[in-house]
């Protein structure tokens, strides 16, 4: 069976700009999705992600493995590159997600951004 | 103007910070413990004296606020985390802090605040908030933009730092290279930020570069051994030394050539440059120990034309391989034009990118001069007016129509 990212865009929601009904009202939307999908057996996995000010970008500069790491905080926001794939990574800490993101090739060949999945067990 | 109390308890306050980040492992939670424990502290210290150990007596304060409100919050919700974090506070409550686990807690603090995931403007105002003990306001005034603006810089840079989970740690021996350079960075940013008052007036800028003084000398304090830590600290000094001659009266820039050389604080300079021998005696050069050399012949020329112009080129040039920016080359150029004339230096000038420079005074003032001396006014006088066009103070702006009225008026000048 083929497999299909489905990457979602949208505003900007953070906890403090939704009034809470608001909030709410959205995340029924994505259970129901969740839910109807997940039947069908067509969800594999997904994730939400934290706002973009959690979020940083990492380039190897050279073009090459091992080259410079500049960290940038911010999303990506270049228009000429486009989402070309991603990995969830499981680490302790920013530190070694931003190690590990320096070492994929998308680092040098373009950038990538690591963001932090929401952990709903945390009340977040 | 901060009486010398209050600077005290703030600056006490930075290192009792740093403790309770460690044990709470919550910025938010341990800022506002430990602004409880300043309140306190000014209203009680004045009054009934210090204590025997304002350190141990502010911990103690803070360290208990912030057993109160996990307290209060273990009782309120049953989020395991909290209980969790009680259970941490409570355990180290009887601890005694060793002047190590201070070192320790304030480096991490400093390299937490100078994370590159951070904005560079950020790392700033989260260093002199948190080491510095410098309130949102101050920080605001100081880089001239609104205190909300300030406060929304610092409330999101903090909330990065919990929800990406940037870790509190030292980095290791190994991530040095890439993550000390941001820490100097930063405390240089606020040295030099310090210097460039717009009036020369204002106090905030001026409190400035004495805080990241203070910053420089508790890193080098922290990290003896390295000598760009070290240089960096002897180029705050050396450049700090010369603040009462850089502006006149009128807060119009003084030029070195023409600066008081004995409103220069010697005995710092003296300090600047047995740190500097010290650092390059470990045989690890680097940008700041070359600056701070730099810095330092300056502030030992007892003129200005018995500056050692050839060797303060030499030293650009090496800081060139370092930092290889347009900034550089035009101070080399400089240099050079006072060692070896006027001719080489433009011809390092040259070699720019126009895109590089084109929209900057300072390349186009230290370009004027050049052709002014090489006989030729009318290209002075036109490199002038690009600079007055690109500057962006106004006090730099009377300077520069000053200069170019001189060299329209009577040809070339010596300078």
């Amino acid at each position: 069976m083929p497999r299909y990212a489905a990457l979602i865009y949208g505003p900007e929601q953070t906890d403090s700009s939704a009034p809470p009904e608001v909030w709410a009202a959205i995340m029924a939307e994505y259970n129901d999705f969740g839910a109807t999908a997940g039947a069908a057996g067509v969800l594999v996995g997904g994730e939400a992600l934290q706002d973009t000010g959690t979020a940083t970008t990492v380039h190897v500069q050279g073009g090459a493995k091992g080259g410079e790491v500049v960290t940038t905080d911010g999303p990506f926001a270049e228009t000429k590159e486009v989402l070309g794939g991603f990995y969830l990574l499981d680490c302790a800490n920013l530190d070694d997600a931003l190690h590990w993101a320096a070492q994929i090739p998308g680092a040098w060949h373009g950038r990538v951004e690591v963001r932090p999945v929401i952990d709903f067990s945390q009340g977040q | 103007m901060i009486d010398p109390l209050e600077q005290m308890i703030r600056h006490e306050g930075g290192r009792v910070l740093a403790t309770l980040v460690r044990l709470t492992g919550d910025f938010t939670l341990a800022e506002d413990a430990v602004q409880d424990a300043v309140v306190q502290a000014l209203q009680r210290w004045p009054r009934d004296g210090l204590p025997h150990n304002p350190a141990a007596w502010l911990t103690t304060v803070a360290r208990n606020r912030a057993l109160d409100v996990l307290r209060r919050e273990a009782r309120r919700t049953t989020k395991e985390t909290d209980a969790r974090l009680l259970d941490q506070v409570e355990l180290v409550a009887g601890e005694r802090t060793t002047d190590s686990m201070v070192r320790d807690d304030l480096l991490r603090l400093l390299f937490t605040c100078c994370h590159p995931a951070l904005s560079f403007e950020a790392r700033t105002a989260l260093a002199l908030r948190t080491l510095c003990g410098m309130t949102t306001g101050e920080i605001a005034a100081a880089y001239l933009v609104p205190e909300s603006t300030m406060g929304q810089r610092i409330s999101r840079a903090k909330q990065k730092i919990a929800t990406a989970r940037i870790p509190y740690r030292v980095p290791a021996d190994h991530e040095l290279p890439d993550r000390l350079p941001a820490v100097l960075a930063v405390i240089h940013a606020i040295v030099t930020t310090g210097h460039h008052s717009p009036g020369g007036e204002l106090d905030a800028r001026q409190d400035l570069a004495a805080e990241g003084i203070r910053l420089a000398r508790l890193l080098h304090g922290l990290m003896p051994d390295e000598p760009e830590c070290t240089g960096l600290l002897a180029l705050s000094l050396a450049t700090h030394a010369r603040r009462d001659a850089r502006r006149d009266e009128a807060g119009e820039v003084v030029l070195m050539v023409d600066q008081d050389r004995s409103r220069w604080r010697h005995d710092e300079i003296a300090e600047a440059a047995a740190l500097l021998d010290h650092a390059v005696h470990l045989h690890r050069p680097g940008q700041y120990q070359a600056q701070a050399a730099i810095a330092c012949l300056h502030g030992l020329a007892p003129t200005f034309d018995a500056t050692d112009w050839s060797q303060i080129a030499s030293l650009y040039a090496t800081l060139e391989r370092f930092a290889p920016t347009p900034v550089v080359r035009v101070n080399r150029a400089v240099a050079v034009a006072h060692a070896d004339g006027a001719g080489p230096a433009l011809r390092l000038l040259d070699e720019l990118p126009a895109a590089a420079v084109d929209r900057w005074h300072l390349y186009w003032s230290a370009r004027g001069e050049m052709l002014a001396r090489l006989q030729r006014p009318d290209d002075a006088v036109a490199a002038f007016g690009r600079a007055l066009e690109c500057s962006p103070n106004e006090g730099d702006r009377r300077f520069l129509l000053r200069r170019r009225r001189q060299i329209a008026g009577e040809g070339p000048q010596p300078s």
